[in-house]
């Protein structure tokens, strides 16, 4: 007979901790004999992604702007401090149960049955699930493979296992790092299950095959092995074995310890499982829940990251709130004050939750929203009001996070701004426009603009002005982008806008709404990897590319002349509609690329519409061909931008790039960075690729769609209204930006010691004087501080521009644009 | 988009100096001239000059405290840098007209002839800084230094594992040569890229030059035509290829020190010199007020 509880919380980590605390709480409240809730982990601790952590790791408690409500604490601190604080709250009486993973669930609200790994089974009338997004790590599948001393599904320090035999199974990145960290002390086996390494990274790919052909190094690998079994060892310290099914027989190695790392189940199937629907096959959507963190399974409730919401805080708050919920309190979220401050300047007196339905219901791609979703957007977002100019200056000044006003009239973003920003009408008129100095539209309450941007990344294409009396909700970049990811409704909505807009913007068509729709309705939009070609030089082409976002290079008579280049809102291959079918270019992605594919028929049918249009786009198409023309009879300057594209510039806004014909090499311009910018180069002047004279050294390039600010979970990485793309103080150190730039340009370092005046060190030879030095011991405060990620700026605001352009004695750095590219080639 | 720092904004600090140089000249013959006073120092159109140059001295030494000025928003540094170049070449002649070719063993002809090996050392920092970074570009083939030492050490541990297959005699002289392999050395040995490397050869026990390679390459080539088994002669002949790239880069890699050199040497003649100019102008303009 298995145990009853109220609520069964699964997953100790932050959210589920709290749960708990708060179950607790109500507990101690009652009186009650005996728990009537369990912490359900299927690890052997609490917060295991926490403990994984790196040892003295400083972690933070972004967002600065939420207060924490939990009956168990957390403030910004050292990971040590944080588990210290949460192991004492598990002492103090909450019921937990360790290694006692769920595996399966049945049955209803009032009576779930939870079917554990150990064959137990435990019955609860409510489910919280807060079991993140890491999942459990995957597990050798033979008899005695649970985590001991001997099998080790983790490894923390390397240098904590010396002399000692030792078998890795795996062939991913983590399995191949692990194995020859250890091998510097140890004797190593690395278990592959296939005859090569397939899935590891380049350079862990190179770095396991040196160490496997290294004679110097005890450091051998078993091919096309399986894993049969396991001898655990008689005694702590002695040798156990495993023993691997190999295409030549059983194969019996004796070890101290197996490290597995076989990766990691993601939870979603067992989510699914369950009952919960997550509408998108996109990996990174989320299942909904309602405004009281309940499941599509009634009295199945999901909090933390694995609802969408990876920060400690927000995880801990949730964890109290949904254990008030499943006890009927209407207890208003922790976030409540902040709608309200986002609401205090507008123009009625309503309750914020009233507010946020009223909103919801007027535009009508939110309406079937979960409403938790939509309140999480509305709290990420800035409410605008815009008001005469004259009543402005008496507007109240509320904090950050309140209304902010605007005036009438006034554009709300230029042309040639870059910001990716959303914008949901919700009251008022705005005036649009789709391009520079082009045509007006007039956008209405419930419709969006902002989309272009959104999508491409590009700069702003034409002002957007708006009327009196206006009410704006505008939406950072990420959060859209999450909810695209999640909701088809609303990714479809903004991407059928996005085609009719482009289409507008690009052929200026006399069309009805309709029959435009109609024409977005047929078009197809096409995705390029890096590298994959649109069309080839000499085939006959049907169709032109309306280019959505990345960048298109057209290349003549060899891949790496490249004759012209097309960012986002240009036509690629129109000469194939325009009355010369045969492609006289290869069209190549440069980066990511989507294209519009726009096909006789609707091209016709969108020029035929507006016939004065068609001479703007015959100008155009000329301007093209003579730019072609002129970079093709220039094969060296051709094959530089070439160079330039595949270096990943395509998809640069400002690169350095540094002429080495004129560079004497005295590293001015990296000790003029790191001057300005807090004792840290964020530029490498010597590494990087060169060619022709050209050198692209390892630098920020502020890319149209960062890829370092796709996965920041305190939103500490900003682009500015210029262009440049920084790092602000919440930075948490986490590394996600470091690894997604595929430019090296971002690394994670302790702050620098501050530096002597120049006559202390000039005249008392005080610490080191200006440009020194390179390298520098952190400080304790520094090294408890925590690392956090570094990169350039660009010198956002500082008079004359980037120091290290204004550094070079010789004018050998520069800053460019793709713009520039061909002005930047010629005469190399 | 790439200008040089003589031809910065179209030659701006050129024309000023070519206008000062014009300027000077006529000050200079506006002295007329006689026996009792010749054109010199003292004259009022001496003094003006003697002004003019001192404060190019004193202006031009402050290029080395604005480099240092990494968030300076006055002017850019090869603005400054394309000012100084300019304008102390037109030093050298603003100097002359004040001496007015009056020479002697004293502290005045002193600050004169320091003033002259600042600027000649100047012009021979120009002439490097022009032309030697489009050969260091090319000797270099878009790589950088790390990523030509790594190759190195590639091969060198490529070239251990095959010479363990041939014969102790073979195999002695091979890691001799990679032993014994010079990169870097005194600073002469830098910029000149002289190769110190040698090699001990079989049945001797003093190390004798393998400059460029030279030795063990040959004899690698000398064995191969002997070889008894094919084995073998693949084995000496993927040597021959090993050390044959191993010449090059490390050819490359000496060039590439050299260069790097003689971009920064010369500042170690032109910085000291300079302080030393600027302490014998200071006695220099001393002591021609105390003896006025």
């Amino acid at each position: 007979m298995s145990k009853r509880y109220h609520i069964a919380i699964v997953g100790a980590g932050p959210a589920g901790l709290s749960a708990a605390g708060r179950a607790a709480h109500y507990d101690a409240e009652s009186g009650a004999a005996e728990p009537t809730y369990i912490l359900l982990e299927g690890f052997n601790t609490f917060a295991k992604t926490i403990q994984k952590y790196q040892k003295g790791k400083h972690v933070m408690d972004e967002p600065g702007f939420l207060n924490l409500r939990s009956e168990v604490g957390f403030t910004a601190g050292k990971r040590e401090e944080i588990l210290g604080v949460w192991d004492e709250a598990l002492a103090a009486g909450i019921n937990i149960r360790y290694d006692s993973e769920v595996v399966a669930i049945d049955g209803e609200k009032g009576g779930f049955n939870l079917k554990l790994g150990s064959g137990d089974a435990v019955e609860a009338e409510h489910i919280v699930f807060s079991i993140g997004t890491q999942g459990n790590p995957r597990t050798l599948g033979v008899p005695g493979d649970a985590e001991s001393d001997f099998v080790r599904y983790t490894l923390d320090d390397p240098e904590d296992f010396k002399e000692e035999t030792i078998v890795v199974v795996g062939a991913g990145d983590a399995a191949i790092e692990n194995a020859i960290a250890l091998s510097d002390y140890n004797k190593v086996f690395i278990i592959n299950r296939r005859n090569e390494f397939s899935r590891a990274k380049d350079g862990n790919l190179n770095a396991v095959l040196a160490a496997i052909n290294d004679k110097n190094r005890p450091f051998y690998c078993v091919y096309e092995a399986n894993v049969a079994g396991l001898e655990l060892p008689s005694a702590p310290g002695a040798k156990g074995a495993i023993v691997l099914s190999t295409p030549s027989g059983e194969e019996r190695i004796e070890c101290h310890r197996i490290i597995a790392r076989l990766g990691t189940i993601p939870p979603r199937k067992f989510v699914e499982s369950c009952g919960i629907v997550i509408t998108s096959d996109n990996p990174e959507a989320v299942p909904d829940v309602d405004r009281h963190y309940q499941s599509n399974v009634p009295g199945l409730y999901i909090i933390g990251a694995l609802g969408g919401y990876p920060l400690i805080k927000q995880a801990m708050n949730q964890g109290y709130d949904v254990v008030e919920f499943i006890n009927g309190k209407d207890t208003k979220p922790a976030d409540y004050p902040l709608l309200q401050d986002q609401f205090s300047g507008l123009p009625y007196v309503m309750d914020a939750e009233d507010v946020l339905d009223l909103y919801q219901q007027r535009v009508p791609m939110f309406r079937h929203m979960n409403p938790l979703a939509f309140r999480e957007l509305i709290i990420e977002s800035r409410i605008i009001v815009s008001l005469p100019p004259a009543e402005l200056a008496r507007a109240p000044q509320g904090g950050e996070r309140s209304t902010a006003f605007v005036a009438a009239g006034e554009p709300l973003y230029r042309n040639g701004e870059f910001s990716t920003t959303f914008y949901t009408l919700v009251e008022g008129e705005v005036q649009l426009q789709l391009e520079k100095d082009g045509p007006w539209h007039t956008i209405k309450p419930g419709q969006f603009f902002g989309e272009m941007s959104l999508i491409s990344g590009r700069p702003r294409q034409g002002d957007a002005v708006v009327s009196e009396d206006a009410i704006l909700i505008e939406t950072p970049r990420r959060i859209m982008v999450k909810l695209m990811n999640s909701n088809k409704e609303v990714s479809s909505g903004i991407d059928r806008i996005f085609v009719m807009r482009a289409l507008q913007a690009a052929f200026r068509p006399q069309l009805t709404l309709e029959e435009l729709g109609n024409i977005a309705g047929q078009v197809e939009t096409r995705q390029y990897k890096a590298g994959e070609v649109l069309f080839t030089e000499g085939e006959e082409g049907d169709c032109l590319h309306l280019i959505r976002s990345g960048t298109v290079m057209l290349t003549r008579g060899g891949a790496n002349l490249v004759v012209n280049q097309n960012h986002s809102g240009e036509l690629a291959g129109q000469m194939a509609l325009m009355g010369a079918p045969r492609r006289r270019d290869t069209a190549t992605a440069a980066v990511r690329t989507e294209t519009i594919v726009i096909r006789q028929a609707e091209f016709l049918a969108l020029v035929g519409s507006q016939p004065e249009h068609v001479a703007t786009l015959q100008g155009r198409l000329s301007e093209v061909l003579r730019k072609s023309n002129s970079m093709a009879s220039q094969p060296q300057a051709a094959g530089a931008i070439g160079f330039l594209m595949g270096q990943g510039l395509g998809e640069a806004t400002n690169a350095l790039v540094i002429d080495e014909t004129l560079c004497v090499g005295c590293d001015n311009c990296e000790r003029a960075c790191a001057e300005t910018h807090n004792g840290i180069s964020r530029l490498d002047r010597e590494s990087g690729a060169s060619l022709a004279g050209l050198h692209v050294p390892i630098s920020c390039r502020h890319c149209e769609l960062p890829h370092c600010m796709k996965d920041c979970p305190p939103d500490a990485i900003r682009r500015s209204a210029n262009g440049e793309v920084f790092i602000s103080d919440s930075c948490i150190g986490c590394g996600n930006c470091e690894t997604n730039c595929p430019y090296d340009a971002i690394k994670l370092s302790y702050a620098a010691p501050k530096k002597p005046g120049l006559l202390s060190w000039l005249l008392l030879g005080r610490g080191p004087g200006p440009g020194e030095p390179e390298s520098f011991t952190p400080s304790a405060a520094a090294k408890d501080a925590g690392k956090k990620a570094v990169k350039c700026d660009a010198c956002m605001g500082r008079p004359g521009g980037p120091a290290c352009v204004r550094a070079c004695p010789t004018g050998a750095a520069v800053r460019v644009s793709p713009e520039q590219f061909s002005e930047l080639v010629e005469g190399h | 988009m790439h200008t040089s720092l003589l031809a910065w904004r179209n030659f701006r600090y050129g024309k000023w100096a070519l206008l000062l140089g014009v300027i000077g000249i006529g000050l200079y013959l506006s002295q007329g001239g006689n026996a009792a006073q010749p054109p010199n120092g003292g004259t009022w159109q001496g003094y003006v000059l003697g002004t003019v140059g001192a404060l190019l001295i004193v202006w031009l030494s402050v290029l080395g405290v604005r480099k240092r000025r990494y968030s300076s928003a006055a002017g850019t540094v090869q603005g400054w840098t394309s000012a100084h170049v300019y304008l102390g070449a037109v030093l050298l002649l603003i100097g002359t007209l004040h001496s007015a070719a009056q020479v002697g063993w004293n502290v005045h002809t002193l600050a004169y002839a320091l003033m002259c090996l600042v600027i000649f050392s100047g012009f021979y920092g120009l002439y490097v800084y022009i032309h030697l970074p489009g050969h260091l570009a090319t000797n270099n083939a878009g790589k950088d230094r790390d990523a030509w030492l790594e190759e190195l050490a590639d091969l060198d541990s490529n070239i251990r594992d095959t010479v363990e297959s041939c014969d102790a005699e073979l195999q002695a002289m091979a890691l001799s040569a990679l032993d014994l392999t010079q990169l870097g050395g005194s600073t002469w040995q830098q910029l000149t890229a002289r190769d110190g490397s040698r090699i001990v050869l079989p049945g001797q026990s003093k190390a004798v030059s393998n400059a460029e390679q030279g030795i063990i390459v040959n004899a690698l080539s000398e064995r191969i035509p002997d070889a008894r088994k094919q084995s073998q002669a693949e084995v000496l002949n993927e040597l021959l290829a090993l050390f044959g790239r191993r010449r090059v880069i490390l050819h490359l890699l000496r060039q590439d020190v050299r260069l790097k050199g003689l971009l920064k040497v010369w500042l170690f003649v032109h910085i000291p010199l300079t302080i030393a100019l600027l302490v014998a102008l200071s006695i220099h303009i001393f002591s021609v007020f105390i003896y006025w």
